[in-house]
């Protein structure tokens, strides 16, 4: 499986749920596109629900930076929830895991762009 | 595949295409020989790891998609380490003057990461220049050194 994206409102927070592979190939594409999209709609809360998301790469990662610049230059709030451990991980080694707000709870993420 | 008895040793070997479905063989291709070997569970995900951002740099960067280039790819099991050798045929590259991917300027680049990556999963890591082309070879140890 490569990787699933849906969204959902939650008030004026743009919920997307990732499930599947981020990786070099259709799964970074589409969540490219599906953050470009959204910052187009003018969207500017965007929770990335990461708990199904497998496996992620380089380029995955290279996807999630991009996607945070994007957003915040756009005067939007791009922010991460339910983190696997695996990409957790990536994030420490990278030292991106404290360029990102990252939540482990829904409705405190929900929350903490009012 | 070719498989050497000679010692204990044994390698898989396979001519790639320079495709993005060669990554995913490979990965699959490595992650099932190192189940083999006896690599534990917390290693064989760093493994898959390392060689899906190798094949990466050898597909996209080394051979730029070029159907006449392959990557050759090599996988040994011996009695203490589990090895992956990922060769190109592209035009290779400064390993030496790679940028660092944690420096403050660099953390919100888009790419630059893979090989920083492949060097923390695994516990050696090697760059050889061929002619034409790279090759990188990536050690897991299976017994403490």
């Amino acid at each position: 499986m490569s990787v699933k994206l849906s969204t959902r409102q939650v008030g004026d927070v743009s919920v997307v749920d990732v499930a599947g592979r981020i990786t070099l190939g259709e799964g970074s594409s589409a969540l490219r596109d599906a953050l470009r999209d959204m910052v187009g709609k003018g969207q500017k809360k965007i929770l990335l629900n990461l708990g199904d998301v497998s496996y992620i790469d380089s380029s995955g990662i290279g996807e999630l930076v991009s996607g945070f610049t994007t957003v915040t230059n756009q005067g939007g709030q791009l922010r991460l929830l339910n983190l696997t451990k695996r990409v957790k991980d990536l994030l420490q080694i990278t030292k991106l895991y404290t360029v990102f707000d990252v939540h482990d709870d829904e409705a405190a993420a929900v929350r903490a762009f009012a | 595949m070719g498989k050497n008895s000679r010692s204990a040793t044994e390698t898989v070997e396979r001519f790639l295409d320079s495709t993005l479905e060669s990554v995913d063989d490979a990965e699959e291709l490595a992650l099932l020989e190192a189940e083999k070997a006896g690599v534990p569970e917390d290693d064989l995900h760093k493994i898959a790891m390392a060689v899906r951002e190798s094949m990466v740099n050898a597909v996209v960067h080394g051979n730029r998609y070029n159907a006449h280039k392959k990557v050759h790819l090599s996988v040994s099991k011996g009695p203490e380490e589990f090895v992956v050798r990922i060769a190109d045929q592209g035009d290779g590259f400064d390993y030496e003057h790679l940028p660092d991917p944690l420096a403050q300027e660099n953390l919100l680049r888009h790419s630059g990461r893979g090989i920083f990556l492949i060097k923390a999963f695994m516990d050696d890591f090697q760059v050889r220049r061929l002619d034409p082309g790279t090759e990188v070879t990536l050690v897991k140890y299976l017994v403490s050194k």
